[in-house]
């Protein structure tokens, strides 16, 4: 893997890595964290009806391990956020992820929550990734379970690909000195309309 | 109404006083000079805590502000607005056709019957005349749709309360009406099934033996949930008496739909301002006595009942015929017509690029949504997209009455009140 | 044509300004200064008995020559008769009408829609401080024809404003005086109340969680 040895922070396994032991150890929390993944969902619309569909009866997300919803962000693992996001709604999921401890992931389900949907206009934050850093983009309106669930296993693959030695990964990454996850022209290149949406402001 | 079927049971303990208000324990505390039956004055401070709007009980993003003595309600402000979406300034900037997939994800609980409103209204306001087969698929959307909407309903409620193994249930009978959805329009929630002046498509083939067989297994899963909810003692301790309002304070909170007819007020849309043909099918409307959480139960239960009984005798009188006004300046022609005959290519073009113009006016239509009285308001200059589209939401206007309902009950009661308005946020704060 | 509007001008005769009809409902046009004694009396009276108000709204014109025209929807339970009124507000002067909650209560929450969305503002609320927008949103009033789509502020600004207003600006000064009360506002909290600075977003650089 060429990690360079750094001098401080992570679990100091950095100045031995890559071996076999902390390859080992990686698989196993690895597989400990993919498969006992603790959802917060932060169910919003109606991406959120069709992911309580995925964790009914039928297409059963607790075969994942994830059917211990924590609607406590201190003991949840993945933000789900199921649903658009308006501008009012913005500092509370920013404070719900600030206050899940790492490691942390988060899951945009649905097209409102990964680019604002077909809501390009005064009240909706045009894709959560404006406002938290986000892991896996689920696309669809609502997606179907099945969409849902492959993007969870999505998730899984890419925890799975994590490793203890690498801090970078667990960084905690707060709001700037401006008060705004990423620098404004970032932004406001996330939030551009596109597609259909540059058309659609004349009325009439 | 026929005949009313009530239902009384006995409690252990009523639990309620005669007023309606819940019997509080006295604490039995040995304080010198005070009897054990008085309740010992804790001088505490009111306690104001914070619902929300991220939490699992408050039927999506609703924050509540609660003012507490001890554990009874003094004050509860509700703020709405955390799903406020911008739908109607939306709508001003797109054709009426291109409002209905809008429709869909306000109401996300039951889309159809909001497609089937704002076709009506549309329809209305351009003066346009619906095919017979049309109007009996639109009852069938609608009442399909409060079928389902009622059984989430029932579903959360029962969780809200404690009762998780219906919620299962229900969403497996939820799946069986998505097939249906899927199978007719190709989505499971956004269903956007009507256009103006008709329907996105027409049901496949063998869709009405698939409704049919539905229709022959629901009844058991509704009665399974009855056995489970409506005598049990900890879910009837929980609503009876709780979050009563007079039917005087109903119609001045401007309530619709089951909230209305709990309080024994006999208003529904389907049988004072029919539209669809309601008149001429023949159910009963369910109308409560005292206005609290378990006459809105079971008014929502039997609601379900009846709907299934409407929806056979829809099946039953379905015409034939095209789903389709035969008018090319509102609908697009067939595929086949636009590519082969020049007037046809042409009304396929205006009508895409241009939307189709409604003449200058206004229209008000209400339908009877699962939540209440669900009205879309329509105003039009004279081009393609509307002035004004106001959505008259129900669960808005009944979610205003929660302080009324709350004061003076317990928190965990606050609970239960919040779960029977049957709010869906989409549609509070569109 | 609801008989309705034939008793209104009867009963009221200059107040009413207009009778039309359009897709078959019937819409009177009244003087805006008398719309609680008009709605009253529609609302009261044995044979109208109007008991039920559906709803509050405003619409206004892309021809910004027309007045504002704020929409009483009711309905009679008994009659089964509904009935349109409005009143037309000119832009030219303060948006402004009295209250219909002493009327019907369900009007609370519509009025302060109208008023978050219009800018109407309706004398003798209760309460009327915004509904779908938070407390001090500052770009404006949405559903009027000079706010474009997507709001007058960029997108970068629109995100930095949302996520560093102080706490103060999801709370209704109800709830605040309920706080200080009972002594549980946090110091810096009370501090800026005191100063008045419930709405002001802190610029850039200062340290954006209160």
């Amino acid at each position: 893997m060429g990690v360079t040895p750094q001098p401080t922070g992570g679990a100091g396994l950095e100045l031995a890595s890559p071996n076999w032991l902390t390859t080992k150890l990686d698989w196993l929390v690895n597989w400990a964290r993919s498969n006992s993944m603790w959802p917060m969902p932060f169910g919003t619309a109606c991406c959120a009806i069709e992911f309580m569909a995925t964790a009914a009866a039928r297409y059963d997300i607790a075969r994942f391990g994830m059917e211990r919803m924590s609607f406590s962000p201190r003991q949840a693992d993945v933000l789900l956020c199921a649903g658009r996001l308006p501008f009012k709604l913005a500092p509370v999921i920013r404070r719900i992820y600030d206050q899940m401890p790492q490691p942390k992931w988060v899951i945009s389900m649905g097209a409102c929550a990964s680019s604002g949907g077909i809501f390009d206009n005064y009240a909706m934050v045009q894709g959560i990734d404006t406002v938290v850093p986000v892991d896996v983009y689920v696309p669809g309106c609502p997606p179907r379970p099945e969409g849902l669930l492959y993007g969870i296993l999505l998730l899984q693959k890419k925890i799975r690909g994590e490793t203890l030695a690498d801090p970078a990964i667990r960084v905690e990454r707060s709001l700037d000195e401006r008060g705004l996850p990423l620098s404004p022209e970032r932004i406001d290149e996330l939030s551009e309309p596109f597609g259909n949406s540059l058309h659609q402001t004349r009325s009439a | 109404m026929a005949e009313k079927r009530t239902v009384e049971l006995a409690l252990g303990t009523s639990g309620v006083d005669e007023r309606g208000r819940p019997v509080t324990v006295p604490l039995g505390v040995e304080t010198p000079g005070l009897a054990v039956d008085e309740a010992p004055d804790l001088g505490g401070e009111h306690m104001l805590i914070n619902i929300g709007p991220q939490h699992p009980a408050t039927h999506g993003v609703l924050r509540l502000v609660v003012e507490l003595d001890g554990e009874v309600v003094v004050r509860v402000i509700p703020h709405v607005g955390y799903l406020h979406s911008g739908f109607e300034k939306l709508g001003e900037y797109r054709h009426y056709n291109q409002i209905i997939p809008l429709t869909d994800r306000m109401d996300y609980l039951a889309p159809m019957s909001n497609n089937v409103c704002f076709a009506l209204a549309a329809e209305k306001l351009m003066g346009i005349e619906i095919t017979e087969r049309c109007r009996v698929l639109r009852v069938i959307a609608c009442e399909m749709s409060r079928i389902i909407s009622h059984l989430v309903w029932v579903g959360t409620t029962g969780i809200d309360l404690g009762a998780f193994t219906p919620f299962l249930w229900l969403f497996q009978e939820r799946e069986r009406i998505y097939n249906l959805q899927e199978e007719w329009t190709g989505a499971r929630l956004t269903t956007s099934l009507t256009r103006v002046g008709g329907l996105m498509a027409d049901i496949p083939a063998g869709f009405e033996d698939r409704l049919r067989h539905f229709l022959k297994t629901f009844p058991q899963a509704l009665d399974d949930t009855d056995r489970v909810l409506t005598r049990n003692g900890v879910f009837v301790g929980r609503t009876q008496g709780i979050g009563a309002l007079t039917g005087a304070e109903a119609i001045n909170y401007s309530l619709s739909g089951p909230m209305l007819r709990a309080s024994g007020v006999p208003y529904d849309v389907r049988k004072d301002r029919p539209y669809l043909g309601y008149e001429s099918y023949d159910f009963e409307v369910p109308v409560g006595e005292h206005g609290d959480v378990y006459d809105r139960y079971l008014v929502r239960f039997e609601e379900m009942r009846q709907s299934a009984r409407i929806l056979e005798q829809a099946l039953d009188r379905l015409p034939d015929g095209p789903i389709n006004v035969d008018d090319h300046r509102v609908i697009l022609p067939p595929k086949h017509a636009a590519m082969n005959d020049m007037e046809s290519m042409i009304h396929h073009f205006k009508q895409v690029m241009e939307g189709v113009p409604a003449p200058v006016g206004e229209a008000y239509f209400p339908v009877e949504g699962p939540k209440g009285e669900l009205g879309y308001y329509l105003v039009s200059d004279g081009t393609a997209k509307p002035v004004r589209w106001r959505v008259r939401p129900p669960a808005f206007i009944n979610l205003a009455a929660i302080e009324k309902m709350s004061v003076g009950h317990l928190l965990s009661d606050l609970i239960a009140i919040n779960a029977s308005v049957d709010i869906v946020m989409g549609e509070v704060d569109r | 044509m609801n008989p309705s509007a034939d008793a209104l001008k009867r009963q009221f005769g200059a107040g009413i300004r207009r009778v039309t009809e359009s897709c078959g409902d019937t819409i009177v046009t009244i003087d805006p200064a008398r719309n609680v004694a008009i709605l009253g009396w529609l609302k009261d009276a044995p044979d109208q008995a109007y008991d039920y108000l559906v709803d509050v709204t405003a619409v206004e014109y892309r021809d910004a020559e027309l007045p504002l025209e704020v929409v009483y929807e009711l309905f009679s339970l008994s009659r089964k008769a509904p009935l349109r009124l409005k009143a037309l507000l000119p832009k030219d002067r303060p948006l402004e009408l009295d209250s219909v909650v002493p009327l019907w209560a369900g009007a609370n929450w519509l009025e302060r829609e109208v008023f978050d969305m219009f800018g109407v503002t309706f004398r003798g609320h209760p309460d009327l401080r915004r509904i779908l927008m938070w407390e001090t949103y500052a770009e404006g009033y949405p559903l009027r024809k000079d706010f474009p789509l997507r709001g007058r502020f960029s997108r970068s600004e629109q995100v930095r404003q949302a996520l560093n207003a102080n706490p103060e600006a999801h709370y209704s000064m109800d709830e605040l005086h309920i706080a200080e009360a009972y002594h549980e506002l946090p110091g810096d909290m009370r501090e800026r109340l005191a100063r008045g600075e419930r709405g002001r977003i802190p610029e850039p650089g200062s340290g954006g969680d209160g």
